[in-house]
């Protein structure tokens, strides 16, 4: 059962493949007796839960955060925000001509980015309607999206964290082994000419994979809720410290965003890895825990 | 490898995840819609206020700044102009006949003149005014601590809340309002500002009473103030929600 949707998932290449090692059967020793799909537990129910509830917390965060910016589209470093000095700003500005274009400003390099940002759909605005939640400009109701669902990102990152260090996850399966880092450099290799692991090789996270999913879950969460907090006047009030190590109100909001957009970054690389090493096989191990892999011998490609 | 079969799988994927996008977006329209899921997300509120207040100690201060931190520009926003005959008279006579009624669930209902407010005993502060919009400036602001004025009207146990009536109604005829929880009005940097930096406060700025609540966002520091009313609930006013921006779907509690 598990080799059918194997084969079916995975598409020619496979049964391609299949119809090779049948014709070779007759000469070939029957140590190919091992089965040709191995199925593996890979992902446990609480990390599945805590998965898929992360995954919706931040496509409604992110673009909460989007409608939320565009209410001051500009980013400043310390603690005021004089308008005439913004590291960033996103606004539709009237061209020589009398036209309406959008302009983005970054260091003081300007960039004409309309239909996209500072001017979309016939409106001035810093990120357009289909990347906000709601789509129409409403400040009152973006913040009701992002603060209710910044109590679930952040209380599904606690409970994850605690069970990880409870069943040891993260030292059994993220932390790099000794020979992870002896082979950094070939994992980097890999990943640059697209090469998928096979075999046992699949069973393990590979070394790079670790360190970003570290990266994220002890740098990037960690910074994206601390900046966050940073930016209310009642968590400076309680803890001055903190808004003040991250450079001031106005800058935690500008890390806030750059935060916002590394994780962006991760969730493109993450989705990309996810169909180029099996969307079917990757995307049911996700949901129901069971992962397949290629035995070495059986199917072999070459 | 069938390159065929490979580039129609790769547009299969690049829908179903575009589709997904769309649904989930489509998805998230409706909810906002809906009655019940914004009054769902808006008990978030609650929660945020309880954990920022058991972490907070009742005393515990708003940074204040130096005289160099100050903005060169303080932008105003919402109403700059409360834009009715009578308070450009009164503006016309420097608010020579203002006075701020404090009411309700008090034991001395008092009506202070501009003059005697101005004669008690004042607190300067510099300080960090946090837009909801997300800009930040920062100013001198001196005013009357409410808890002064609080020792003198003596609040009932029954009271919970100060509402701040103002002299300011927006195009639609709507009076604009706010309120804060009783125990604020204790907090010693809250003010009812009468000066920004170190001039008697314009009209943009809210002449020529402004409440200033450093630990919460801009939209609770109601500005025009002519009336301070203590209540035991908020709902029988205006709206219900407790001030002109919450009555629109802004928290009430803009601790964050």
């Amino acid at each position: 059962m598990a080799s059918l949707i194997r084969r079916e998932s995975s598409g020619s290449v496979v049964r391609s493949c299949s119809v090779t090692s049948v014709m070779e059967q007759p000469s070939s020793p029957p140590l190919n007796a091992a089965p040709a799909v191995e199925t593996v537990y890979r992902h446990t129910v609480p990390a599945r839960i805590s998965h898929w509830l992360n995954a919706a917390c931040l496509f409604v965060l992110i673009m909460s955060g989007l409608q939320i910016f565009n209410a001051h589209p500009a980013l400043y470093w310390g603690d005021r925000s004089d308008r005439d000095k913004p590291l960033l700003s996103i606004r539709p500005m009237r061209a020589d001509n009398g036209e309406i274009r959008g302009v983005t400003t970054v260091l003081g390099y300007r960039f004409d980015t309309t239909g996209v940002l500072g001017y979309s759909d016939g409106r001035g605005r810093a990120f357009p309607a289909w990347s906000t939640i709601p789509g129409p400009q409403w400040l009152a109701m973006g913040r009701r999206w992002h603060l209710f669902f910044a109590w679930v990102f952040v209380v599904n990152g606690l409970l994850f964290m605690a069970y990880s260090l409870f069943t040891r996850h993260f030292t059994r399966d993220l932390w790099p082994t000794k020979r992870d880092v002896r082979n950094v450099g070939r994992a980097v290799k890999d990943h640059l000419v697209l090469r998928r692991p096979k075999g046992d090789e699949a069973k393990h996270y590979n070394v790079l994979q670790k360190l970003a999913y570290l990266a994220v879950i002890f740098g990037l969460a960690p910074l994206i809720v601390l900046t966050g907090l940073a930016m209310s006047p009642m968590v400076d009030a309680a803890f001055p410290w903190l808004v003040t190590s991250l450079g001031g109100r106005q800058a935690a909001r500008t890390l806030h965003f750059l935060a916002c957009f590394s994780f962006v970054a991760f969730i493109m690389i993450h989705v990309f890895q996810v169909v180029l090493t099996g969307f079917a096989n990757n995307i049911r191990s996700m949901v129901t825990g069971w992962f397949e892999i290629k035995r070495e011998g059986a199917a072999h490609e070459s | 490898m069938n390159p065929k079969h490979e580039v129609k799988r790769r547009q299969f994927l690049k829908g179903a995840l575009g589709a997904t996008g769309v649904i989930a977006l489509a998805g998230c329209d409706n909810l906002t819609q809906s009655d019940w899921f914004p009054e769902l997300l808006s008990q978030a509120e609650k929660l945020t206020e309880l954990a920022q207040r058991a972490v907070t100690p009742a005393g515990a201060m708003a940074k204040e700044y130096s005289e160099a931190d100050i903005s060169a520009v303080f932008p105003a926003n919402g109403n700059i102009d409360p834009g009715t005959q009578d308070y450009a008279d009164r503006a016309r006579e420097e608010f020579a006949r203002w006075e701020v009624r404090i009411d309700g669930r008090v034991e001395a209902p008092t009506a202070f003149s501009i003059g005697a407010l101005k004669d008690m005993p004042a607190r300067t502060q510099i300080t960090r005014h946090d837009c909801v919009e997300g800009w930040s400036a920062i100013g001198k602001w001196t005013g009357v601590p409410l808890a002064d004025l609080m020792r003198q009207v003596r609040p009932l146990s029954s009271a919970r809340y100060a509402v701040f009536h103002c002299a300011d109604i927006d195009d639609q005829g709507i009076a604009y309002y706010e309120s804060i929880a009783v125990q604020d009005l204790y907090h010693p940097q809250t003010i009812l500002a009468y000066e920004l930096n170190g001039k008697p406060l314009d009209v943009p700025h809210g002449a020529p009473f402004r409440l200033r609540l450093e630990r919460q966002l801009g939209y609770k520091h109601a500005k025009y103030v002519e009336r301070i009313e203590l209540v035991e609930s908020l709902g029988r006013i205006a709206g219900g929600k407790g001030g002109y921006w919450e009555d629109q779907g802004y928290e009430w509690y803009a601790g964050i």
